[in-house]
């Protein structure tokens, strides 16, 4: 049998000197991938997966190994992006690599442009072509920023094909897309397998391994536990969540609904700010609420209009106060949390520690001037403790973290405010693996349980349907309506009924 | 388990804290050679040029003195750059700052009463430079936020305006009988020299310690600390955990210009005693190399004010063997041998590579 692949693999990152002045991301992890087939490559937080498929595409070097591409050996400290990309491998990484301000062409033909005279037209049409033959239609004149998180990543996909990519990697691609769109990204990789293309997908959710994978690898700290094949029998789901997390998980346990006498904690009238239409919404204390959409229907105009982030037109009142007119920080303090739905762009601090970001505007903890040390030092190692934050080291830097781990800390510092009265996470477990969630959506739980009204905007419905006590659909910036199954939910949001 | 938990941890834990520090010897390992060569171009012995550099700075007190006199500019106009940096502005005014200071400590240092006492006639100047630096920066600070004019711009722009207005008012009312140069602080006004080999040295000195060590305090344990270099690493998560971004841009500028106008201390009440046209030129745009090659840390400006001060008052010191233009140029040199230095650094440890998982 010939292998499009064979790594084996070590990195470290610098770390703290806590930790011995290293952090040992891969330990000799090994991967070997069969030409034409669809690769899942599953693991938990920090597991290494991300860092595994970046050094196969050349992002990321690594610090020893070996690495056999199509069988011929070549040099890992040598193995760069450009060399990955002679070698036919694409690769669309978890949070893109795209140039914001670029059109899909712009993107598609940089860094393998031949000469000093740039023709577009020619590569634009190719793109366009090649989109529609795969099924993946996309426009190549649009600009990244213009395009929906979805189509951004279709547009990244036909980029990488069209570079002459034979084996695509997919970091965790389904994290932004919508149930619809899983579905058919899914069907479209296991169309490109049946061509000949090898696709390694990095991902944690299980049911997505079950529809697509040939082979499965699993990464548990930074090694290779196991790893599954179609050819000796169908997929054993349950044996790869166990060899994932090294245990059983948890089962989850419904919060009882609020009594309909439980005080208002959050609630928006008649709410308006660009695509956000007449917005009006409750939610009790200690009701979780749901608000599912496909991406860019409002949901971001939404959170911003409740936090104050940008000015909206209408009514916004957290318990009895109107805060319609506050400024953020008095909507905070009022009792108001907020996990935005990108930890990178307004979430965290990346260059500073987990123990800061913990912190960060948190003046019940650091005092109003002089910082209180302690306490800001005392509540990371809880938060550390109760999140199971890795590596548990306070003055680790949240930029060395995985996704994750980076999420556990956004959601420890908002869910840890005192005398919280409601709550507005936004996707807050996108782009999270599965020991992350578990942690997110318990804390999401217990803030609940202890009064706070919360709403959870997301475009996971299983997220909302295990969550929820109830999920009101967003559709071109107006709440249309509440459903209760995933067939109905699924519908009204893309419009259907 | 230690946690060490400031800001100053945060921006360099341990780790980070040695790579910033190769940085900055390979750096000058690198200037020093550069320099080097430029000496053996013009067919001096480099061996000998920064040993008679070295020799006049640490055994004869003027030298020593010129060069505490230089730092002590130095480090207010790097401070001043370095916090605005650490908002996310770069403020390239501080010399426009430092001017309008010079300008406002010169007119009360004449206008107080000729018995006015030192305890309150040195305030009142160093008040008067502060809000004179402050309120240019101000204006800065105010058009970025209000108007989104970039700061670069608008302060490249106001350096040329206040060295203009500082000019007209110089000559309608201070310069005296057809020179450049104003009448006298009054005595009270004046901080006593140091008494270095009659350097210009003086007591200012104290005010640039005072500034390093308030500086890096509200850096590293304040929370006026924690906003501004959060609204510099991350506008967007300052502004989500409820911090007033516009608030806090404003307020540094203010404090970047009122810092690079207490520098006015060193010239006029430690030095000239008087305003005069060219007053500490050139400190303000030197600020910004400080700022850059101490990496914005008040220890580090306090450190690189040092350093680029020795080049230029050594500088001076061996002027009979090299041009003054050469040791110009090799302040330009580290600067240019810092700003390599970090990214080269930073790959050869493989730390652009992020992320973990």
């Amino acid at each position: 049998m010939t292998a499009a692949i064979i790594a084996a693999l070590d990195k470290s990152y610098p770390g703290p000197e806590v930790e011995g002045g290293q952090i040992n991301v891969l330990r000799r992890a090994t991967l070997t991938v069969r030409p034409g087939t669809v690769h899942a490559l599953v693991g938990e937080n920090g597991a290494g997966k991300s860092t595994l498929v970046k050094i196969l595409a050349g992002v990321v070097r690594a610090d020893r190994g070996t690495l056999a591409i199509e069988t011929r050996d070549v040099a890992v400290e040598r193995w760069d992006r450009p060399a990955a990309r002679a070698a036919g491998i694409g690769i669309v990484q978890q949070h893109g690599a795209s140039a914001g301000t670029l059109s899909v062409v712009e993107n598609a033909v940089l860094g393998i442009e031949g000469g000093p005279l740039l023709s577009l037209a020619t590569p634009a049409a190719a793109l366009a072509k090649l989109g529609e033959k795969i099924g993946l239609p996309i426009d190549p004149w649009a600009t990244i920023e213009s395009l929906s998180l979805g189509a951004a990543q279709r547009a990244e996909i036909v980029a990488a094909l069209y570079q002459g990519a034979k084996v695509l990697i997919l970091d965790e691609p389904t994290a932004v897309l919508t149930p619809v769109e899983v579905e058919g990204l899914l069907a479209r990789l296991r169309a490109l397998a049946a061509e000949g293309t090898t696709i390694i997908i990095v991902t944690h959710k299980l049911d997505e391994v079950r529809a697509v994978a040939d082979d499965v690898t699993v990464l548990r700290g930074g090694e290779t536990v196991a790893t599954f094949s179609t050819v000796d029998a169908p997929l054993e789901i349950a044996a790869i969540a166990r060899a994932m997390v090294g245990a059983e998980l948890p089962a989850q346990v419904k919060v009882p609904a609020p009594p309909a006498s439980a005080p208002i904690a959050l609630s928006v009238t008649d709410l308006k700010l660009g695509e956000l239409d007449s917005a009006t919404l409750e939610v009790r204390a200690g009701e979780i609420v749901g608000i599912a959409g496909v991406d860019g229907n409002g949901q971001r105009e939404l959170a911003l209009a409740i936090t104050g982030l940008a000015r909206a037109r209408g009514t916004v009142r957290i318990g009895t106060r109107d805060v319609s007119r506050a400024s953020p920080a008095a909507r905070l303090a009022a009792g108001l949390a907020h996990i935005p739905a990108d930890r990178h762009h307004g979430g965290l601090i990346l260059s500073a520690t987990i123990a800061d970001n913990l912190a960060l505007g948190r003046t019940d903890l650091t005092g109003r001037f002089r910082i209180d040390r302690d306490r800001v030092g005392t509540n990371a190692r809880e938060q550390i403790e109760q999140l199971d934050i890795r590596p548990p080291v306070a003055s680790a830097l949240v930029e060395a973290l995985s996704g994750g781990n980076q999420q556990k800390v956004v959601v420890g510092r908002e869910l840890s405010r005192p005398k919280l009265v409601c709550v507005v996470a936004a996707q807050p477990t996108r782009g999270v693996d599965l020991g992350a969630v578990v942690r997110i959506h318990e804390r999401l739980r217990a803030a609940a349980l202890a009064g706070a009204g919360v709403l959870v905007i997301s475009a996971d419905l299983d997220e909302l349907l295990g969550l929820c006590h109830r999920v009101v659909v967003i559709l071109r910036g107006k709440l249309v309506g509440e459903r209760t199954t995933r067939a109905e939910l699924g519908a009204l949001m893309t419009g259907a009924s | 388990m230690i946690v060490k938990l400031s800001w100053l941890s945060a921006l360099r834990p341990s780790a980070n804290l040695r790579r910033e520090l190769e940085a900055a010897v390979i750096a000058l390992l690198v200037s020093v050679a550069i320099g080097s060569a430029l000496m053996l171009v013009v067919g001096k012995s480099p061996g000998h040029v920064w040993w008679l550099m070295l020799e006049h700075t640490f055994t004869e007190s003027y030298w020593f003195g010129q060069l505490l006199y230089k730092a002590t500019g130095l480090a207010l106009t790097g401070l001043a750059v370095a916090i605005a940096l650490d908002a996310g502005l770069f403020n390239i005014g501080a010399e426009g700052q430092l001017t309008a200071g010079v300008l406002a400590c010169a007119v009360i240092g004449r206008a107080l009463p000729a018995d006015a006492p030192m305890v309150l006639a040195v305030p009142a100047c160093l008040l008067g430079a502060a809000l004179a630096g402050g309120a240019v920066g101000a204006v800065i600070g105010v058009m970025r936020t209000l108007r989104d004019a970039h700061e670069v711009i608008t302060s490249i722009m106001l350096n040329a305006i206040v060295a203009g207005v500082a000019l007209y008012i110089g000559n309608i009312v201070l310069f005296q009988g057809g020179t450049t140069t104003g009448g006298q602080i009054v005595a009270g006004a004046r901080l006593p020299q140091l008494g270095l080999g009659g350097s210009s040295a003086s007591a200012a000195l104290l005010i640039s310690v005072l500034a390093v060590a308030v500086v890096w305090w509200l850096r590293a344990r304040t929370t006026w600390g924690m906003a501004w270099l959060a609204v510099g690493r991350d506008p967007d998560a300052a502004r989500s955990v409820g911090i007033n971004v516009d608030r806090v841009r404003i307020l540094v500028m203010i404090g970047s210009g009122a810092l690079a106008g207490l520098a006015a201390a060193n010239f006029v009440l430690g030095h000239k005693h008087a305003f005069e046209e060219g007053l500490g030129r050139g400190t303000g745009l030197l600020g910004i190399s400080v700022a850059l090659l101490g990496r914005t840390h008040p220890f580090g400006v306090a450190i690189a004010a040092l350093l680029l001060g020795f080049l230029s008052s050594g500088g001076l010191s061996v002027a009979e063997e090299v041009p003054k233009e050469l040791i110009e140029m090799l302040q330009g040199v580290v600067v240019l041998a810092v700003a390599c230095a970090g990214p080269w650094v930073r790959r050869a440890r493989g730390l652009r590579d992020r992320g973990v998982a």
